[in-house]
């Protein structure tokens, strides 16, 4: 078997462990109720998560991730309740605004030579002071077409909802799985995580690929603030604090190699999930913490590291 | 080996290329010529040029003056991807493929079969099958990389640059890493893209291997064609003595060296050795300079980092003034008064952006330990004594090493160690890439501190070198001692035989 297939396979086999452990626990949790809440309630980690991995993949890191999803929240309220655009347009500028943030970032990395960290912590930083600039307090949504979105859903067998954003998220996954393993963007990002110098020889266009790379992660940290204002109705500059990281978590508890080059885009969503059901534990014990979710995702990352240093350690096997 | 191919017009063809990196001389008007059906080794020490000359035939580098030729048409070379499109194709040591993906798509990267949009995996497996099928290899191709061994990756590597360009193969040291069957399964490639009419640029510093492969020979030395010429016309003791300079005026004067007296024995190496470097035996005197000959990769490089530490050595031990010392790192090889000045100066020796006076007393200082800091009239008053007595040339000795001449960091270095008041130095090629006159002065200082009773262990490529400072020689071959010169012995032709060996020798 595919060895990079091994994190995935163990991610796959804990959410199940632990879903039937929450079950037996509670029982309520087993409904489509809960699934379709699930979806929605992540939708915006899972499409930021879903950026974060093309970065990591391609041995990146992308930490401007939680602040451009809290200043599109605040340019697409702005745009709507005081420039009295309709919600479609808002959406389109926010969009471009975020890929072309992530396009810039992209090519401050690759022509500057400095390292993506460096780079797109300053990146976290103009966002979120540019967030603040355009309203240190938040905007509430209000607009019709907002209020149709939130309304509509496909009814699940068993009572539960797949909520516009819920969808938004499943595609975004089914277009990126695509985009990971079937195209030559898809590789390109593979051969950068695995060498940067290999990859050049080998004819990757390196400057045309990393750029892509993090306009793509700022274009679905734009859609993730999208999400996120369609899911709480308010654009404010301190939304979606910290999420960059969340996405590192669930990137990494997805299977994907911290320094790059292996990794599923199918991981990553079991690793959102993964998340979301700690959580949905929690809401439904009633007596814990919510900040268990954090000691929980803690000690899954620990693990996750420790079994990737262990699958990945081994040379060449066969002659 | 072949009859001597009819030599057609050439693939391939440079003519009078030069190089040149600031004030040195790379390349000084060296003509190569490829031709198809024909393995043709590129041989040289280093500093010869070798890799150079290679860099330039791939579009690395751009020559700073004469022309390359494909087919007889000038062609400029922006970078290797542009030199692939002309139809040269680079294999290197480290293969450079991608270990984190399959070898299906590690063929085929870059020129991907689609299917409505989306990359076509059936197809790119089904052809990689088909194209290592070609090469002998039968292997599951959608398996990573890096699950198989560097000579299969080389195979995959050779593969993907023949179907990319397919009329010219540059092996830049494809073997270094394979053990002897891998070798030759190599060959065996090599041999069948021969026969399919490739030219076959082979580079390697296994004399062996040259003789086992390649049609045609040319040797580089100092940056110059020595000679190029069918193999089957040669020996390997020809061709060592084109490498190191057959004609070098071997400037010994063994009575004068050899009939001195001879101190007591300083330090005694007592069957060290690790893995991949055969254990050893060497006593060095007082007084007297061992030197090492021997080809790049016999290991004499190992030696060096062996005897000071820093790599650890697995058997045997080393007698100081006949007592037992440990020496697991260089902190303890200082401890004992060892010194080394390692091969790359730049990399492994010198603190660039620290004062000359710094850089000398950086070892007495760590010898010292922190708690005893050496004040700054001392410090002064340390690197003004060795920057005299080594004749150190610096506007002062407040400015950054960096900025000095290769001649004068060679002696900054040595002077730092001269500074711990040492028992025994080790010289890692003291003259690699200083200019010509300050060569005299290096040896002239080697010779003036075995006077001044030192105990010396000289590796040098330059075999006229060697001979002008050697009390005793010896010869490494295959990370092996297998020669020691003493006096009278030490001839120039013993030399070169002792290093050329028996050609059926086989790297480990």
């Amino acid at each position: 078997m595919n060895r990079s297939l091994r994190p995935l396979l163990a991610t796959t086999l804990i959410f199940l462990f632990a879903y039937m452990l929450a079950v037996t626990q509670q029982p309520a949790m087993l409904s489509t109720r809960v699934l379709g809440n699930f979806l929605t309630d992540n939708a915006f980690l899972g499409i930021a998560a879903v950026g974060m991995t093309f970065v990591i993949l391609s041995g990146g890191i992308d930490l401007s991730v939680g602040a451009v999803i809290g200043f599109t929240t605040v340019l697409v309220a702005v745009l709507i309740m005081w420039l009295q655009l309709h919600p479609l347009v808002a959406f389109a500028v926010a969009l471009a605004v975020a890929t072309a943030f992530g396009a810039i970032m992209g090519a401050a990395i690759h022509y500057l030579k400095v390292p993506s960290f460096i780079v797109t912590l300053a990146g976290m930083f103009l966002a979120r002071g540019g967030a603040s600039v355009l309203s240190p307090d938040s905007i509430g949504i209000e607009h019709p077409f907002f209020t149709a979105v939130q309304k509509s859903y496909i009814l699940l067998p068993g009572g539960g909802r797949l909520t516009v954003v819920g969808m938004i998220m499943l595609a975004v996954f089914a277009a990126a799985i695509l985009l990971a393993h079937r195209t030559r963007f898809g590789s390109n990002v593979y051969a950068l995580g695995g060498s940067e110098t290999s990859a050049a020889l080998m004819g990757v266009p390196v400057a045309r690929t990393t750029i892509s790379i993090y306009a793509l992660s700022g274009f679905l940290a734009g859609l993730a603030g999208v999400v996120f204002s369609l899911y709480t109705s308010a654009g404010y500059s301190l939304n979606a604090l910290g999420v960059e990281l969340d996405a590192i978590a669930a990137v990494v508890i997805g299977g994907t190699l911290l320094t790059g080059g292996y990794g599923f885009v199918a991981g990553t969503f079991i690793g959102v999930m993964l998340q979301g059901l700690v959580q949905t534990y929690i809401v439904f014990d009633g007596t814990l913490s919510s900040w268990w979710t954090k000691i929980v995702v803690g000690v899954l990352l620990f693990m996750f590291i420790l079994l990737q240093r262990l699958v990945f350690r081994a040379g060449p096997r066969r002659t | 080996m072949t009859d001597a191919p009819v030599l057609e017009a050439p693939v391939l063809e440079a003519k009078a290329i030069v190089k040149v990196f600031g004030q040195h001389r790379a390349l000084d008007g060296v003509d190569f010529t490829a031709h198809a059906g024909e393995v043709h080794a590129l041989l040289g020490e280093n500093g010869a040029g070798k890799s150079t000359l290679i860099k330039i035939l791939t579009g690395a580098y751009q020559p700073d003056g004469g022309e390359l030729l494909l087919d007889g048409q000038p062609i400029h070379l922006r970078d290797p991807l542009h030199g692939q499109t002309y139809g040269i194709g680079t294999v290197y040591q480290e293969v450079n493929l991608l270990p984190n993906r399959s070898v299906a798509e590690n063929l085929f990267l870059g020129r991907q079969p689609t299917r409505f949009g989306l990359v076509d995996r059936k197809r790119i497996d089904a052809q990689a099958r088909d194209l290592l099928g070609r090469y002998g290899l039968e292997i599951d191709v959608r398996a990573e990389l890096s699950e198989y061994s560097v000579a299969v990756q080389q195979i995959v590597a050779i593969a993907r640059a023949v179907e990319l360009s397919g009329k010219v193969l540059v092996l830049d040291e494809p073997t270094a890493s394979l053990d002897r069957n891998e070798v030759q399964r190599l060959f065996d490639v090599v041999r069948g893209l021969k026969a399919k009419g490739l030219a076959i640029i082979f580079i390697t510093h296994f004399l062996d291997q040259v003789f086992d492969l390649a049609d045609r020979v040319t040797i580089l030395r100092n940056g110059r064609k020595v000679a190029s010429q069918p193999l089957n016309t040669l020996n390997t003791t020809d061709v060592v003595r084109m490498m190191l300079g057959k004609d070098v005026a071997f400037d010994h004067h063994p009575t004068a060296l050899a009939g001195g007296p001879k101190g007591a024995v300083r330090v005694q190496f007592q069957g060290i050795g690790r893995k991949g470097m055969a254990p050893f035996n060497l006593a060095v005197h007082e007084g007297e300079v061992v030197g090492v000959a021997g080809l790049l990769g016999s290991g004499r490089t190992e030696v060096a980092r062996l005897m000071f530490g820093v790599d650890g050595a697995e058997t045997g031990q080393v007698l100081v003034d006949g007592q037992p010392v440990t020496i697991r790192n260089p902190a303890q090889a200082v401890a004992a008064g060892f010194g080394f000045c390692p091969e790359d100066r730049k990399l492994d020796g010198i603190f660039g952006d620290l004062s000359v006076r710094e850089n000398i007393i950086i070892a007495l200082q760590a010898k010292l330990g922190w708690f005893k800091a050496l004040n700054r009239e001392d410090q002064v008053e340390l690197a003004g004594r060795y920057a005299e007595a080594l004749d150190i040339r610096a506007a002062n000795h407040d400015m950054p090493v960096k900025l000095l001449s290769g001649g004068n960091q060679q002696k900054v270095i040595l002077a730092r160690w001269l500074a711990i008041d040492p028992t025994f130095l080790i010289l890692d090629e003291p003259t690699r890439g200083i200019d010509v006159g300050a060569h005299a002065e290096i040896v002239r200082t080697i010779n003036r501190l075995r006077e001044e009773g030192l105990a010396l262990f000289v590796i040098s490529s330059e075999l006229d070198e060697v001979v002008a400072y050697s009390n005793r020689i010896v010869v490494m071959r295959d990370r092996e001692m297998v020669a020691e010169l003493d006096g009278d012995t030490i001839a120039p032709d013993a030399i070169v035989q002792a290093i050329a060996g028996t050609p059926e020798e086989a790297h480990p």
